[in-house]
């Protein structure tokens, strides 16, 4: 297969309709437009497919769960401050179990906060987001190739476990333009999911909803989507180690923030200093299995986040109190440089006293 | 003896759980007769919204989901696009059609989706316990317009299919009321022109109808029914108020 040059936003678009996109609806927000206008210039015109610029994020969501609703694989995109609008759809998605996949390019906040990357919405993400009890699988590429590869299994991912997925992405991610292979064709046919709604032709008619009256009937559901998320807990973690083997520091970060960090752990690496990396590439299920068995080989974490601090907390609870989670992030935007983060890593080497081996 | 009426084949046969003299029940009698009649049964989708009518899918015989408040003409759109081939409906309350849904119904109706809203204007919230709705009448009392609905606080009793009309996606929108017989009869025939409309693919279809709420306006279903005529209809003329079909009137 031969590599294109691409920028982010418009590596998922084009991964998207390999896997089969048959509609997307988002809003303009910067910094993912080329996204949409890659969707309106490449989806919009294929046999069976749709493209609507919404009127908003609110209704691009739920222009998505009624595509799911019908059947079709479905995706919104936007940025930091269009998600937050789309939680009630999500929830909804989740409670409904249908399939979508949501693409967060995120951008500095609180607020309206600012175009640049950032990784503030990790507790958004990962926690859920919108009302109720539950959970979204949420990928976390750091390359354009990543883009594209995690953004089909994330439509693989939503109609295996019926599910949302999202995709959190960042500004950089979506603006850099890199080389991508994209290892799929466009399927001939699209896929349609078989219990949807399609009208009641040759079967009983369906129902898709959550409310009830009867709150054990709520409460059922709710067990079936704990035991739904606990298999996906086990089957779909997914976490890159990098010389983690005879690691004394183990830096952990994810997304645009483990490119950054591998720059500086391989300078590291040439001044003598063992220190590796662990990447979780699924934020939830949030690999801590693999986090606490690091815990084994060293005491000493740097959690590198390019926000105050919200991946910590799940370094933490993975770590059991077996091993030491330090935290250094640059909130708002800023995108720190290699050689700061090899600083930070250089100066707790040393502090820690890591340089002879106790 | 020729059997003249029975309980529509697409009408579960479960009770209703709506109130005496409810207007939802005689909208869902005549909507599943006419999805019958029309043989749409194996083609239909519709999305109730939340509110009284939340649970419209216990009763109609045909495929449905649930909404979230507002977005009904949202999520049929999604819908549509993904399966033209399905005949698709909301139903909405006047609070999710006209105040948290305005800008879907809007925007939807702007891009003539090929969708039917029927909207049930009984200018109050029912299912909340009857709160201010967009289309609560000028001094109309409600429980959070105690001393009656001010235009001076409150703004005034929405029209929205007539602002809808202005739109040019859509193609067929009429005001009917359920309470009396001839206007039951209207009804339905405003609704298969508005299915019509949308299966020759011409468009946004929307049929507003003027439905009692006995319990929240504090009435007898008997009083609820004059209201309707009495009040609501000065406020709400009955009638076809955009019709960009090209059809003319069959019946």
């Amino acid at each position: 297969m031969t590599k294109v040059l691409m920028n982010g936003n418009s590596t998922i678009g084009e991964a998207a309709i390999r896997a089969g996109c048959q509609c997307y609806f988002g809003y303009p927000i910067t910094p993912q437009n080329e996204l949409t206008e890659y969707m309106a210039t490449h989806l919009s015109r294929r046999k069976g497919c749709s493209f609507i610029q919404a009127e908003s994020e609110i209704a691009a969501i739920n222009m998505v769960y009624g595509a799911s609703l019908a059947g079709a694989r479905a995706m919104t995109s936007s940025s930091s401050p269009g998600i937050s609008l789309k939680q009630e759809g999500i929830s909804y998605l989740a409670a409904c179990e249908l399939p979508a996949v949501i693409v967060n390019m995120s951008r500095g906040g609180p607020g309206l906060g600012s175009i640049s990357a950032s990784q503030s919405d990790y507790f958004q993400a990962t926690r859920g987001g919108g009302h109720g009890d539950y959970r979204t699988i949420v990928l976390a590429p750091s390359s354009g190739q990543e883009l594209a590869d995690l953004t089909h299994q994330a439509f693989d991912l939503a109609d295996k476990y019926l599910i949302p997925v999202i995709v959190l992405g960042d500004a950089m991610l979506g603006q850099m333009m890199e080389p991508v292979e994209f290892k799929h064709e466009a399927p001939d046919e699209l896929p349609i999911r078989s219990n949807a709604l399609r009208g009641a032709k040759g079967r009983p008619s369906r129902i898709i909803k959550t409310f009830t009256s009867k709150p054990a009937e709520l409460e059922e559901i709710n067990w079936s989507l704990s035991r739904r998320y606990q298999l996906i807990k086990k089957e779909e973690t997914a976490c890159e180690t990098f010389l983690v083997e005879d690691a004394r520091l183990i830096v952990v970060a994810f997304g645009i923030a483990a490119r950054i960090a591998k720059g500086a752990i391989k300078n590291a690496r040439s001044n003598g200093l063992r220190v590796g990396m662990l990447r979780p590439i699924t934020l939830w299920p949030f690999p801590s299995e693999k986090v606490k068995d690091s815990a084994k080989r060293t005491k000493h974490f740097l959690v590198f986040e390019m926000n105050m601090g919200q991946m910590i907390e799940d370094v933490q609870l993975a770590l059991e109190g077996k091993g030491e989670a330090y935290f250094y992030g640059r909130p708002g935007g800023v995108i720190p440089t290699p050689s700061e983060v090899l600083r930070v890593v250089s100066r707790l080497y040393h502090q820690k006293g890591l340089k002879s081996g106790k | 003896m020729r059997k003249v009426y029975s309980r529509p084949r697409l009408l579960k046969r479960v009770p209703f759980h709506y109130c005496p003299g409810c207007g939802h029940s005689i909208i869902h009698r005549v909507m599943t007769e006419l999805i019958d009649e029309m043989n749409l049964q194996d083609k239909v989708i519709g999305i109730p919204p939340p509110g009284c009518s939340v649970f419209a899918y216990h009763y109609f015989d045909v495929d449905m989901a649930e909404s979230a408040h507002g977005r009904g003409a949202a999520v049929a759109t999604g819908i549509k696009r993904a399966f033209p081939e399905a005949i698709v409906f909301t139903y909405q309350g006047d609070g999710d059609l006209a105040a948290i849904g305005t800008a879907e119904t809007i925007h939807a109706a702007n891009r003539g989706e090929r969708i039917t809203a029927i909207f049930i204007n009984n200018a109050v919230y029912g299912m909340t316990g009857g709160q201010m709705a967009p289309t609560t009448l000028s001094d109309q009392v409600t429980t959070t317009t105690p001393y009656g609905r001010d235009a001076n606080l409150e703004g005034y009793p929405i029209r929205m299919s007539e602002i809808v009309a202005l739109l040019r996606g859509a193609v067929y929108i009429e005001r009917t009321a359920v309470n009396s017989p001839a206007n039951i009869r209207k009804t339905k025939k405003a609704i298969r022109k508005a299915f019509q409309a949308q299966i020759d693919d011409l468009g946004f279809s929307l049929v507003e109808i003027l439905s009692p709420c006995p319990t929240n306006w504090r009435m007898t279903p008997l009083e609820s029914w004059q209201w309707i005529d009495k009040e609501m209809t000065k406020e709400f003329p009955l009638g076809v108020i955009k019709d960009i079909t090209g059809k003319t009137d069959a019946d």
